[in-house]
């Protein structure tokens, strides 16, 4: 018993030392809080009644897009704009009216002024007006007692210096709808803009970099105080493209004023040198707000400049798919290099006639002679040999009619047809169809670009992919090099076939485009191709019909593809004139000036490897 | 022999029993859950959000804390082990199949999901220590043989937690089991011994936590550092509770913790409101109620006859003394941010359940204090 009081003694005594303990921290924590909220009190009180913390975000700056030389194609520059921050005025409306009078606003800044007011969350700032001169800020400062919650702020809007001729491929970038903010809180910030076309609008993600926050201590009045505390954002990456700027402005100029489009690639690399679309647009335009009167414009011009043609304008190849179609009967095994086809002008399928272009035909002709000649009525055979299928797949293989890899949102896949393809449309394959397949024609539509990476592929023998970014923020981007495109499986004997096709086409007397022979010792293979728009009556035919007579647009299309040098590809162009008439005339001189362009130019032999930036200033030993 | 003793006593009913409960004790812990109700009022702007949902909530607690507050303190001490062995079963379950989120998502869930297992076990852990020491006659309580297996009763526990990771709970679970054994009599220079080599290990220990929890630390120690990151809390709540001063700004009045300044405002932060909206005045109101929710649990102890409802109350009390404690500290900016709630004030139902299910034993001890439960074996 004397052990259990003993027990309960030491319980008891230990009991009260610890509820002690435990009541002493209490009363601790009590005084503490004396001291926060009483003696400390007043200076947190300060903070959190006049003086508020007010966090804003800070717009990163939006990556800049360079050339292969690094020369800016898309670059940021300063834009002094006012500021509203709806949380500081009281009335917005006599803030406004206030405004309007230093600064007139139309009636529909002031609409959109007062939707975004409502949209934004009430911390977030509206911009009232952007791209202020010295003058209005000048106005806008002095009467700032006048204007509560209005403030001048330098923010950054996007710039193009080559203006119009990379506004196709670069795209442009415009002020985010309402349907973008829901992705990411920062579109709300002013002057945010994303991308909406090209390449601004592929690699929007990479572009926009990530929002800083700016701790500032704002009194009662609204007036910043001083920044408390900064974060920078992470600025967009920096893209670097396979684009020759120059190489660009020149092929640009050469298609003059015709609706075209011509594509350089680098054959080896699937590298785009240059992606020209002519008529083009001010892609600055977009960054402001395009007036209603410019966009009718754009949109009614049978021209059509708003679209990447190159990537997004789709015609039957024509003539130019005739290798093609040489490749699929050689790998099938229809067509030997040696075979001779006679052409007497036309070939009758049933009771359809199909004409040869030469109207008395071409004899007795190879592979070599048939391109050379671009003969139809051999291409007829040939496809009425191999089968409609299986050129298809050819032209799959070969980048016709696929996705091809290309960064930009607006590019199409085209169409090659198969008989699987116009059997789910309701209708039987006939022969007929293979016939014309055979010359390029029919339901065939294709991309300038495709046109291109054909060419290079040809002259390869490479599953190149056409592609443009050449670094993300000083990182080389994958497929420089030749060696990381895997062949296509073709027999070299095979292409050799059709590259000296292509070369005779040009370099040959009576190949069908002397036109696009170049100047210098190197020399270029291309193609031929013009497609008919409009079905030519057979009572045209026998009348002398004359395309040049036709208005401009019934009159076919003009196309060359090329590659040089012969002996050692480099580089693959494709040009296509949109109503161009002969592809021989119109698109072949193009094409023969693009070349030899590129090849002095050099672009892909000239611009050092992608990689960090050197550090500025002079080495250490 | 213990069959017939306990045969002899009186069977006492169930409304004799309810009349044993402690009235004014369970009005104290009514009042604290309507300042909780108070609080999150203010916190949700009115009472939909968060107010009404934990009123709830807390009913079906009094109700269950009222029914374990009827059971025999003896058929609880029974089970003393059984729970444990629970307990344990549950942190491993958590730890092998408990969520798996990262970072701040994680922060947010301790309080929630992975708090639970962690929470039941400190109670079975007091319970264990107590059923233990119970049936220890004084001389052995200094032998160290005898206290191997308590010790271990502890550190296994806390080993569990610490492996979640939850550093706040695993310290408290730790001070509990210290408390206990404290009570039950061993001797101090074993407490100082393990100070000492606490003071050791915690170099050591600085180097094995995670990142998040040397931010903490960091944070703490310098919050001014980083006041939009891990900061950026403590930051704001200092302002909060500076704004509040002596007399508050008044219930529902605007403030920095309504502005949606202040995360977590309905949890972790939420004595922040109270002293905001109330002031020095309501802020060391609600320290003094809870002050004498302690002393409470500690008159239970006194109060009681065996050695298990002694050390059982003075653990539960213990318990949850701490919970304030490091809430408050918390808030103020005292001591590093460790996601720790304030019982019953807090929103969350887990932690409420918890809370309730230790003042219900609190509660048996109470209603049993005059049972005979023979201490040591015969």
């Amino acid at each position: 018993m004397k052990r259990d009081t003993k027990r309960t003694t030491v319980f008891t005594r230990r009991a009260l030392l610890i509820a002690g303990v435990e009541v002493a921290a209490l009363g601790a924590l009590a005084a503490k809080l004396y001291q926060v909220q009483v003696i400390d009190g007043r200076r947190y009180a300060l903070l959190a009644h006049t003086n508020r913390i007010s966090p804003r975000l800070l717009a990163p700056p939006r990556g800049r897009i360079l050339d292969r030389d690094g020369t800016p194609v898309a670059a940021n520059q300063t834009n002094w704009r006012a500021l509203l921050m709806v949380e500081q005025t009281r009335d917005i409306a006599a803030t406004l009216d206030r405004f309007a009078t230093l600064v007139p606003l139309a009636d529909h800044e002031r609409a959109r002024i007062e939707r975004e007011i409502g949209r934004h969350r009430r911390f977030i700032p509206v911009t009232l007006r952007d791209f202020l001169d010295w003058e209005e800020m000048a106005r806008i400062e002095v009467n700032a007692p006048d204007l509560p919650g209005v403030s001048i702020d330098v923010g950054a809007t996007r710039r193009y210096p080559f203006d119009d001729s990379l506004a196709h491929v670069v795209g442009y970038v415009a002020p985010p709808s309402e349907d973008d903010q829901g992705d990411d809180p920062i579109l709300a910030l002013p002057g945010m803009r994303v991308g909406r076309a090209g390449i601004e609008k592929f690699h929007e993600a990479v572009l926009r970099g990530h929002a800083g926050v700016q701790q500032l201590e704002v009194n009662a009045a609204g007036r910043v105080i001083r920044e408390l505390d900064r974060q920078d954002g992470t600025p967009g990456a920096e893209l670097g493209l396979t684009i020759d700027s120059a190489l660009q402005q020149a092929v640009l100029s050469r298609l003059g004023d015709e609706s075209a489009s011509a594509v350089v690639l680098d054959a080896r690399n699937g590298e785009v040198l240059a992606m020209a679309t002519n008529p083009s647009f001010d892609p600055a335009l977009f960054n402001a707000g395009v007036s209603q009167a410019q966009w009718v414009e754009w949109t009614n011009s049978r021209r059509t400049p708003l679209i990447n043609k190159a990537v997004a304008g789709l015609y039957a190849p024509g003539s130019t798919f005739k290798m093609t179609v040489a490749l699929a009967g050689l790998e099938a095994r229809s067509l030997t290099p040696t075979d001779r086809i006679n052409c007497p002008g036309h070939l009758d399928i049933g009771d359809t006639r199909f004409h040869c272009w030469r109207r008395g035909g071409h004899g007795l002709l190879d592979l070599r002679g048939g391109l050379k000649n671009s003969c139809d009525v051999f291409f007829y055979e040939v496809a009425r040999r191999t089968g409609i299928d299986t050129i298809a797949a050819m032209a799959k293989r070969l980048g016709l009619g696929v996705k091809l890899d290309i960064e930009l949102p607006e590019a199409r896949s085209g169409l090659v047809p198969t008989r699987a393809w116009r059997r789910a449309h309701g209708h039987p394959w006939n022969l007929g169809d293979t016939i014309v397949h055979g010359i390029g024609q029919g339901f065939l539509q294709l991309t300038p670009l495709q046109l291109a990476t054909m060419a290079a592929r040809l002259a390869t023998g490479r599953a190149v992919q056409p592609h443009l970014t050449r670094s993300i923020d000083g990182v080389a981007q994958p497929g420089a090099t030749a060696d990381f495109w895997p062949s296509l499986g073709l027999p070299e004997a095979s292409l050799d076939h059709v590259r000296e096709g292509m070369w005779a086409v040009v370099n040959e007397p009576g190949g069908t485009a002397p036109l696009a022979r170049l100047a210098g010792p190197q020399q270029l293979a291309g193609k031929t191709g013009s497609t008919q728009v409009r079905r030519v009556s057979r009572e045209a035919r026998e009348h002398g019909f004359k395309s040049e007579n036709l208005p401009w647009e019934f009159r076919p299309h003009a196309l060359f593809v090329a590659f040089a040098p012969y002996d050692a590809p480099q580089y693959a162009v494709s040009v296509v004139v949109e109503h161009g008439n002969a592809g021989a005339a119109a698109a072949a001189p193009m094409a023969r000036d693009i070349m030899a362009a590129t090849l002095e130019r050099d672009p892909s032999n000239r611009a050092p490897p992608p990689g960090p930036r050197l550090a500025q200033g002079p080495k250490l030993p | 022999m213990m069959e017939r003793r306990l045969l002899r006593e009186p069977e006492q009913g169930w409304t004799a029993k309810l009349w044993q409960i402690s009235w004014g004790y369970v009005l104290l812990l009514c009042l604290l859950a309507a300042v909780g109700y108070v609080a999150l009022y203010a916190a949700g702007n009115g009472p939909d959000a968060y107010a009404n949902r934990q009123a709830l909530r807390f009913a079906v607690a009094l109700g269950l804390m009222l029914a374990i507050a009827l059971i025999d303190i003896r058929l609880i001490a029974r089970l003393a082990w059984p729970l444990y062995g629970v307990g344990l079963a549950l942190l491993v379950l958590v730890l092998r199949y408990g969520h798996v989120g990262k970072g701040a998502q994680r922060w947010l869930e301790i309080g929630g999901l992975q708090l639970q297992p962690s929470e039941l076990m400190k109670i079975f852990l007091v319970l264990a220590l107590a059923h233990w020491f119970h049936r220890a006659a004084w001389e052995r309580v200094g032998n160290p043989l005898f206290l191997l297996p308590p010790a271990l009763a502890i550190l296994l526990p806390m080993a569990l937690i610490l492996k979640e990771p939850n550093l706040g709970t695993a310290l408290i679970t730790g001070m509990v089991g210290a408390s206990v054994l404290l009570a039950a009599g061993v001797r101090l220079w074993k407490f100082a011994l393990l100070a000492v080599l606490a003071g050791i290990a915690a170099p050591l220990a600085y180097h094995h936590l995670h990142d998040y929890q040397r931010a903490r630390i960091t944070t703490f120690l310098h919050p001014e550092t980083d006041p939009l990151g891990a900061g950026y809390n403590i930051i704001q709540s200092k302002i909060a509770l500076g704004s509040g001063g002596l007399w508050g700004a008044g219930f529902q009045q605007v403030s920095q913790s309504q502005l949606n300044l202040l995360p977590e405002r309905q949890t972790d932060f939420i004595f922040t409101i109270l002293a905001e909206q109330f002031g020095l005045v309501g802020g060391v109101c609600v320290i003094a109620l809870l002050g004498m929710i302690v002393l409470g649990g500690f008159a239970v102890a006194l109060r009681c006859t065996h050695p298990f409802g002694r050390l059982v109350a003075l653990g539960i009390a213990t318990n949850f003394c701490l919970y304030a404690l490091v809430n408050i500290a918390m808030v103020m900016g005292a001591i590093p941010v460790g996601g720790v709630p304030l019982p019953l004030v807090s929103h969350g139902g887990s932690a409420m359940l918890t809370t309730m299910i230790g003042f219900g034993i609190l509660m048996s001890v109470h209603v049993h204090r005059d049972v005979e439960f023979p201490d040591q074996r015969d």
